[in-house]
């Protein structure tokens, strides 16, 4: 049975654990970074940042509202990216099929900029990054290595208020689907994101834009010319995730 | 915390005010959404809006330095309404209590204030006293001078249109949480009031901090589960630290500093123990002189003796009347009366408040010891910007010491528990533990006593100190020891074995103790109980997620304190449900009660509130600077020049210091129109000295910078990013604006208020992240504990012409 996190962002208090000790397990460097009005920081992700929490902030009919996403790779059961890199490199990219995690393996340095380029914008979420200085391709790996030495992935070992969760996939929907009904009770635009694409599972309290750009693959409403979810399902998806 | 975290799970309404604790507690949050999720109501009252607002069923806003205000109010709704519990009231606290006849209330003043001292004669507070020096009562609550009747007249001028108009709270918000607030004075529910330095960091704190008591004893909060006061300590190991006498006017375990007034052992104990002669008060103060005896012996050994007073004569003693606190030693630093000093794990030259004349007082000093992980503000003080290091002529000595993870040794959380960690291993370089550079710079100072022979020498060499420092050893010291063989309850114990508990402790020299309230953590039976992570726990206990075999608690391992509250006369819960303790005819089940007496209708009963002398909940509280009843005062620095409670603008007894640098903005002041809080946040801690050093918090938040609202930005034509100077009477900060929706324009006597607010974690020592934030704040204080007023003053806010802080 393949793992999922179900990460339920109405109890993100935006601590970061997650953001921190991903970045310490993981022994990754820091950027140097300025405040720039806001408290989210990096203002992206980047080769270097695999998880990132992202503040948006509203005053919805008067009422403040003050959003927190914890944002990484979904580790999609059929992920763009391992179809557009390996596509180009045999292997750069595969899949754990004990986890369902989505690993970029040292063959991605064989890939072109342009390809790692095009990886990055297969991705619906918009996530991996190229580290420019040894041409790997970046991004969350799920804590393989913690998982196999039986560890749960550092930023659910961290998290103190359980937003992230870890487990069975079913067990993982499951405490979704009980949690949105419950959450909705306040927030009646709350939804489960792309649960069935994805080993990450968000629950959103308001609706994605509200968050950001890239909080599901259908990100149309956001105004793009052209929706990613469209735009790579023309070149490589099976046509149930054009409809679907 | 009178309860513990895990007990915020049991609160049926939890109130968050002068406290962000989603950020500065995040792991608080575990718990007060385990409430959330079984049907509580969090209430988040704060100027700004959190993170943990963020997660609160609301956030009200409320003007920085009004909580008085607000919370006289729900105490003036509480009481008007009837909304309280009026058995618990009238046997639990003082409430039928009579008030002496000297006891006046007018225009924001109490009866005996001197103008001139700025200070009360607190005896024109006195109860009245029966034949037998037992306060007198009735028991009706009818008497017009019994506290009660008192308290109603007192709050009665805390209508919601006067705390409105004072706090910038629409009455609507105002009703919203009282209304659910009040709702828990029932016998089946719980409310927890959680509250860290946004209440304290004012010259009112500690009357910010009695209104909770007050009202939490109204409802019949204190003592049980999901109840009470929780003060959220600020690092791990406050509660430690503060247990262990790291404030000035004390002693271990809270036993008071010798005055000058006081000469002998026996002057001591006559002048801080109280009497009772009421027999069903245990007024557990009145062994006082046992722990102080116990305290002396565990400093001196051998040398300490009860023929000698336990050479509580060579103890320095502190001046009557005067204040040694922080804004006081840096005021004397700054008048050069100060010749060098130690710093350990604080950076004060970030720290203490009007930061500029702090750092110019800490170069008149002659040599410095700053013990730390990193170079600090306070450390590199000498070659701050703007100085000539050439022309400083302190010199300075940085002894390198241990990350915490470099070092066994107990920390006490909020919750009272003492919690043993590890080393997980060995310290860097040269750096050791704070405790092995203590312990061995004193045995440098004791041989070079003995070799030299310096001038009174006693004090020193009459120690009985450790030859190193063991952490281990430490423990046992402070849990306490038999000096000789003795006989406690039956059994037999060897000069030299671990107390069994504070009872054991005696006046006679028999015992030695660190600190009589962490007697019982390392016993003979029980070894070192702060290594206890044993769950076990019986039915009744698992009800309230109560451990009583996990780490130990102080005192006596009892986890929600005054307990004896939670039961009625017979000793049965007030809930069932949710009882902490139970009288089941024989002993006491649950948790370890307040004492072990049987329920009070037994009539071998105590009452509930052991440390006062009286035993009861104090409604009306004499014993402190500023007056029996919190009355609202406007912070030092106020952009209002009345204010609708009383004549009084600010608090009559605050204390403050003067010198050329110590200005303060007038009431009103056109020049500085704008309010400041400062804050810290969850990525750094306090001054920054450590968390500027570990690149990821860094990289999290970089920079200084000063949130207000677009409202704000607006009339001064700030854009979100860019960098304005703040700047009060008394200094000008570089921040970068965050203008956010977060922050509330304040409608206060139908003019609006801005607020801005500031976190001061970041200081010059880490390049380009702006520095102290406290160049802008007062050396004001409390009247009873002179913390300063960090939480409230006067700034103006513009964009900044030229950069030099933030690159």
């Amino acid at each position: 049975m393949p793992k999922a996190f179900f990460v339920d962002t109405s109890r993100c208090t935006a601590c970061r654990g997650c953001q921190i000790a991903c970045k310490e397990w993981h022994d990754l460097p820091t950027t140097a970074t300025k405040q720039n009005g806001t408290h989210q920081n990096p203002p992206d992700l980047n080769a270097s940042t695999y998880k990132l929490v992202r503040f948006s902030e509203h005053r919805i009919d008067g009422k403040v509202e003050w959003y927190f996403f914890p944002d990484q790779c979904r580790h999609c059961l059929d992920a763009p990216c391992l179809e557009v890199a390996n596509g180009y490199v045999e292997g750069a990219v595969i899949q754990d099929k004990k986890t369902g995690a989505i690993i970029y393996t040292d063959r991605c340095k064989q890939l072109k900029e342009d390809e790692c380029e095009e990886v990055t914008e297969a991705c619906p979420y918009n996530v991996p990054r190229r580290n420019t200085g040894t041409g790997m391709m970046m991004k969350c790996d799920m804590c393989i290595d913690r998982q196999q030495a039986g560890l749960i992935p550092m930023c659910v070992k961290t998290c103190p208020t359980g937003t992230m969760n870890y487990g069975d996939r079913a067990d993982m929907l499951a405490m979704a689907e009980k949690t949105l009904v419950k959450v909705k009770k306040e927030y009646p635009r709350a939804s489960i994101v792309d649960a069935k694409d994805v080993n990450i599972v968000y629950l959103i309290q308001d609706t994605p834009e509200r968050y950001y750009e890239f909080v599901t693959a259908d990100n149309s409403a956001v105004g793009l010319p052209m929706s990613r979810k469209n735009f790579l399902a023309g070149m490589t998806k099976p046509a149930k995730r054009i409809f679907g | 915390m009178t309860n513990h975290w895990c007990d915020i799970e049991n609160a049926d309404s939890i109130m968050i005010i002068g406290s962000n604790a989603a950020e500065h507690h995040p792991i608080s949050f575990k718990w007060v959404l385990r409430a959330k999720d079984k049907g509580a109501t969090v209430m988040h009252v704060d100027p700004k809006f959190s993170r943990t607002s963020a997660r609160s069923d609301f956030h009200v806003p409320l003007r920085s330095g009004t909580d008085i205000p607000f919370m006289g109010g729900m105490i003036n709704y509480v009481l008007s309404n009837k909304l309280y519990f009026k058995e618990y009231v009238a046997n639990n606290t003082n409430a039928a209590f009579i008030v002496g006849k000297d006891y006046k209330f007018k225009d924001g003043l109490f009866s005996g204030y001197d103008k001139k001292t700025r200070t009360y004669d607190k005896s024109k507070w006195a109860f009245e006293l029966d034949d037998k020096g037992v306060p007198k009562r009735d028991p009706s609550l009818k008497d017009p001078r019994c506290v009660f009747q008192m308290l109603k007249k007192h709050y009665s001028r805390y209508s919601l249109d006067n705390v409105s108009k004072t706090t910038g709270v629409t009455e609507e918000n105002l009703l919203k949480v009282y209304k659910t607030f009040a709702a828990t004075g029932k016998k089946d529910k719980a409310g927890t009031i959680m509250y860290a330095l946004g209440w304290t960091q004012h010259t009112v704190g500690v009357q910010n901090i009695r209104t909770s008591a007050m009202l939490q004893l109204l409802l019949g909060n204190i003592g049980i589960a999901g109840g009470g006061i929780n003060a959220l300590r600020g690092e791990p190991n406050v509660q430690g630290s503060t247990d262990h006498c790291i404030l000035w006017h004390i002693l271990p375990g809270y036993l008071p500093m010798p005055k000058a007034s006081m000469p002998t052992f026996e002057a001591y104990t006559k002048a801080t123990t109280p009497v009772s002669h009421d027999p069903e008060s245990a007024n557990w103060w009145q062994h006082k002189p046992k722990y102080m005896a116990s305290l002396l012996k565990s400093w001196r050994g051998d040398n300490a003796t009860a023929k000698n007073g336990f050479a509580y004569k060579m103890l320095p003693k502190a001046d009557d009347g005067e204040d040694y606190s922080y804004i006081f030693l840096f005021d004397r630093m700054y008048k050069n009366e100060i010749r060098g000093g130690f710093v350990f794990g604080t950076n004060p030259a970030q720290s203490v408040p009007n930061s500029n004349k702090a750092r110019k007082g800490l170069d008149n000093l002659d040599w410095l010891v700053v013990a730390e992980l990193h170079h600090t503000e306070t450390s590199d003080n000498w070659h701050r910007p703007g100085i000539d290091p050439l022309k400083n002529k302190t010199e300075v000595f940085l002894l390198p010491s241990a990350q915490r993870a470099e070092k066994a040794g107990s920390i006490s959380n909020s919750g009272r528990w003492l919690l043993w960690h590890y080393e997980a291993c060995k310290p860097m370089g040269e750096s050791r533990s704070m405790g092995n550079i203590y312990v061995d710079i004193i045995n440098r100072v004791r041989g070079l006593y003995s070799a030299k022979n310096g001038a009174y020498p006693d004090p020193i060499l009459t120690l009985d100190w450790p030859s190193f420092y063991d952490a281990e050893d430490m423990a046992q010291r402070i849990n306490g020891r038999f000096t000789k063989d003795v006989e406690f309850k039956g059994k037999k114990y060897k000069k030299g074995q671990q107390v069994p508990s504070f009872v054991a402790l005696g006046d006679d020299g028999s015992t030695s103790s660190l600190n009589w309230l962490y007697s019982g953590s390392y016993t003979e039976e029980g070894g070192n109980k702060a290594k206890r992570r044993d769950l076990s726990q019986t039915p009744m206990q698992a009800k309230i997620g109560l451990f009583p075999n996990f780490a130990w608690c102080w005192p006596v391992n009892r986890r929600i304190l005054y307990n004896r509250a939670s039961v009625d006369a017979n000793g049965k819960p007030w809930n069932p449900a949710k009882a902490v303790i139970e009288w089941n005819g024989k002993k006491w089940e649950g948790d370890v009660p307040d004492g072990g007496w049987p329920p009070n209708a037994t009539g071998k009963g105590r009452y509930p509130f052991i440390m006062r002398k009286e035993g009861h909940g104090q409604l009306y509280g004499p014993g402190l600077q500023d007056g029996p009843f919190p009355d609202h005062y406007e912070p030092v620095e106020t952009p209002i020049t009345s204010h609708p409670f009383s004549k009084q603008l600010s608090s009559p007894c605050y204390k403050s210091v003067k010198s050329d640098m110590d200005k303060l903005a007038k009431p009103g002041d056109k020049r500085f129109p704008i309010v400041l809080t400062t804050y810290s946040m969850t990525e750094h801690w306090c001054g920054g000295g450590e968390t500027r050093n570990v690149p990821t918090l860094l990289e999290a938040e970089p920079q200084l910078y000063v949130e207000m609202s677009p409202e704000l930005a607006k009339e001064k034509g700030i854009d979100n990013g860019e960098v304005v100077v703040v700047e009060s009477i008394r200094g000008k900060v570089e921040a970068v604006a965050m203008v956010t929706v977060r922050m509330t324009p304040f409608k206060v006597k139908g003019k609006i208020i801005h607020e801005v607010g500031m976190p001061f974690c970041f200081g010059w020592t880490t390049k380009g992240v702006g520095d102290a934030t406290n160049r802008l704040t007062p050396a004001v204080g409390d009247p009873n504990t002179t913390i300063p007023e960090y939480k409230a003053c006067l700034v103006n806010v513009s964009k900044a012409k030229k950069v030099t802080e933030l690159v």
